[in-house]
């Protein structure tokens, strides 16, 4: 299966998010980082290491977990109910400019029930989205502020992300069925 | 999980941690601004309660409004059970207004178990005469992780009246499973027969069962089960069991003390060790509201087989 990002391109990627980040909020003021569970979480974190090589601020970075806020929850109750994670959001997001963080954008759904999720932390001044991958295919009105990869899918491909944080290796791969 | 959480005889070690740790992100829902997530919503769940409760009536109430469930409370004293109507002509006509589940007490061991013989809902079970109360064991459990990072090759002593504990029955069960070193202590006519078969130490010596304690657990004198002389005064039993700050000192220096709730104070434990500094048992209540909204989350699921 083909390996569309290497560990290489990964950091390209998130350093250029990084720079755009600077550049389009004008510093750094009243920014966080909001990784999404599971792999959004490192790739917030590295995003921020970023920020800090480049003008050697600390962004607070915290880590969302939003099964309970998933709109298939409880739908089809079959099998055993998903794991939930602990959510970490050691600051007030309110006033925030979030930075949310995930690593495929796909349907849209999950970024919906991390919005939800967010609002319900307080009221932040604004919530960009960052992912690393968009491979399109949207079912809601939600589109991303930063893109580490615009990926054509079909439906039936699956994109996995790994991370060596998570997987032992950093890497993107698209799986045929 | 299956159907229905009767007790922690029917619990897996791995069920019991699943638990466990769907309860630590369930705390932090606790600590937020808006204390309320949607999980549960358009669910309806019923505290069906034979027996007066303070804590644990609260605790499920505010375990399933934090997740967004449609809670009804039904205090027998008020219902038609004074009627005459049976436990289960009672459920069946909850039944038929479809909720997802029930959380029941009820005076007689084993009611929990009838009721999710009959009824399609979750059952969960809040206490069933003598025999469990797996909720409070899974919130001790969890705070005994908490502070001891681990259960396992724990010494875990538990004194009082564990002829008629519910507390206790659980508690074994589940300290046992995830290999916890279990003491009981009390006066032989409050020992069950046999109860060492469940692979627990027993003495009648609580300085014996103290010594090296990781953890105390005091179980209440339950007075109104109490149909016979089991001890001889309130007062020589505290003489002879009670929690005393010179009996803590035979345990671990960094022993936990616990107690499920309602305390006699001066009867099993001494006021000056229930609000002492090893004492975690207003922890106790904080942690039954996460554990219950774990229970509640995982059994809103499908089943095993499903």
């Amino acid at each position: 299966m083909p390996i569309v990002m290497d560990a290489d391109r990964i950091a390209r990627s998130l350093a250029r998010i990084a720079h755009e980040i600077v550049e389009r909020n004008r510093g750094i003021a009243a920014l966080a980082l909001v990784g999404i569970r599971t792999r959004g979480v490192p790739i917030a974190r590295r995003i921020a290491h970023a920020i800090r090589d480049i003008n050697g601020h600390d962004i607070p970075t915290g880590s969302l977990d939003i099964t309970l806020y998933r709109d298939d929850l409880m739908r089809h109750p079959v099998g055993p109910q998903p794991v939930v994670r602990r959510t970490e959001i050691p600051f007030s997001i309110d006033d925030k400019r979030i930075l949310l963080v995930d690593d495929v954008l796909y349907t849209g759904r999950t970024i919906r029930a991390a919005l939800d999720a967010l609002i319900d932390f307080g009221r932040p001044k604004s919530i960009q989205l960052i992912v690393l991958v968009d491979r399109g295919h949207r079912e809601l009105p939600i589109k991303a502020d930063y893109v580490g990869k615009n990926l054509p899918t079909s439906l039936s491909q699956s994109v996995q992300v790994r991370l060596t944080d998570v997987d032992g290796v950093d890497e993107v791969e698209i799986q045929d069925p | 999980m299956k159907k229905d959480l009767l007790g922690i005889s029917d619990l897996s070690r791995d069920e019991i941690y699943l638990i466990l740790d769907t309860a630590e992100a369930m705390r932090e829902i606790g600590q937020r601004p808006i204390k309320k997530v949607p999980t549960l919503r358009g669910k309806t769940v019923v505290n069906l309660f034979y027996e007066p409760s303070t804590r644990t009536r609260t605790s499920f109430e505010i375990a399933e409004k934090r997740l967004s469930a449609d809670t009804l409370n039904i205090a027998v004293a008020a219902s038609s059970v004074l009627k005459g109507e049976t436990l289960v002509d009672t459920a069946l006509n909850i039944e038929a207004m479809a909720p997802d589940m029930i959380v029941m007490r009820h005076a007689s061991s084993g009611a929990c178990h009838l009721l999710a013989g009959v009824c399609k809902s979750r059952i969960i079970n809040a206490g069933d005469g003598m025999h469990e109360h797996p909720t409070q064991a899974l919130l001790d459990a969890f705070t005994i992780r908490e502070h001891k990072k681990r259960i396992e090759g724990l010494k875990v002593t538990i004194v009082g009246d564990l002829l008629h504990s519910r507390v206790l029955r659980s508690n074994v069960l589940l300290l046992t499973k995830l290999g916890a070193e279990v003491w009981l202590s009390g006066p032989p006519t409050l020992i069950p027969a046999g109860i060492e078969r469940f692979g627990v130490h027993v003495s009648t010596s609580i300085e014996e069962a103290v010594a090296g304690a990781d953890v105390i657990m005091m179980l209440r004198i339950q007075q109104e089960r109490m149909q016979g002389a089991f001890v001889p005064s309130l007062r020589e039993y505290f003489h002879v069991f009670g929690m005393t700050a010179q009996r803590v000192r035979g345990a671990r220096p960094d022993v936990i003390i616990m107690h499920p709730g309602p305390m006699n104070r001066g009867v099993e434990i001494a006021s000056e060790v229930a609000d002492g500094p090893y004492s975690v048992i207003l922890e106790q209540v904080a942690n039954g509201v996460a554990v219950r909204m774990a229970v509640l989350y995982l059994l809103a699921g499908g089943q095993e087989g499903d």
